[in-house]
């Protein structure tokens, strides 16, 4: 069994258009990591000098990253993960 | 072009007039390939503030999952601004990340949250490409579908 890895529509381009995809790893880190392999250019959708991007929401089994141990956050084998980037933006300037 | 109901179009207007003078967030969902906001999902602006917008995380998660069950995605997303005019500003196209939605904004700067007028705009943001584009309000929509099919007779 693997992970699966629920791919967002704006990164579809990444995956040949697939909604979801295998991965695997311990950790997030290792997910992207292996799933820059699988799919060039993803990674630097999902990371920005080697944290996770702000206005990109990872879940592991419905669990935002940021509370759970960040790209440290473990995986293992049948776990689901979303990624979402964030519905945000306003008339405030410098994002 | 987007088309929509005037009852959603309505809500739009209200949810901003309501939050004003902080931005108000949602989104319209619809059936997968329908181009139809069907579904008024008024979000919670985490952000709290007048300048700026964010669905919380978990919310966000929550919708999606949601929409992916009843087969929809989001036709619209919408905010408003409260002091500007209804224009994506930058901020609005680098974090623009639905590239099949039609993104409303409404702007509640001319006295809106009283009984101003409150502008309603529509745009397309694609690769940091905005494009506006018409809008259409109708009664309902069954009778665009029935205008097209006579058309097309």
């Amino acid at each position: 069994m693997a992970i699966e890895v629920r791919i967002p529509t704006i990164l579809r381009t990444y995956t040949g258009g697939e909604r979801a995809v295998e991965g695997s790893g311990a950790t997030v880190t290792e997910l992207i990591d292996k799933l820059e392999v699988d799919h060039p250019g993803i990674q630097e959708r999902l990371l920005e000098n080697g944290e996770a991007r702000r206005f990109v929401n990872i879940y592991v089994n419905d669990e935002d990253i940021r509370f759970t141990g960040g790209l440290d956050t473990a995986v293992a084998d049948g776990d689901t993960v979303v990624i979402l980037p964030a519905v945000a933006g306003g008339s405030a300037s410098g994002f | 072009m987007l088309t929509i109901d005037r009852a959603t179009h309505d809500a739009i207007i209200a949810h901003a007039r309501r939050d004003h003078p902080d931005e108000a967030c949602g989104v319209v969902a619809g059936p997968i390939g329908s181009d139809v906001p069907a579904r008024f999902i008024p979000m919670l602006n985490a952000a709290m503030s007048p300048t700026f917008y964010e669905f919380d995380s978990g919310d966000l998660l929550k919708l999606y999952r949601e929409m992916d069950d009843r087969d929809e995605e989001p036709v619209v997303v919408y905010h408003s601004h409260t002091s500007t005019e209804a224009y994506p500003s930058r901020t609005d196209i680098n974090l623009a990340g639905e590239p099949g939605a039609h993104y409303v904004l409404v702007s509640t700067r001319d006295g809106a949250d009283q009984s101003g007028p409150v502008d309603f705009r529509s745009y397309r943001i694609v690769d940091g490409e905005v494009t506006e584009e018409e809008v259409r309000v109708v009664d309902r929509y069954e009778d665009v579908a029935a205008t097209q099919q006579k058309a097309e007779h």
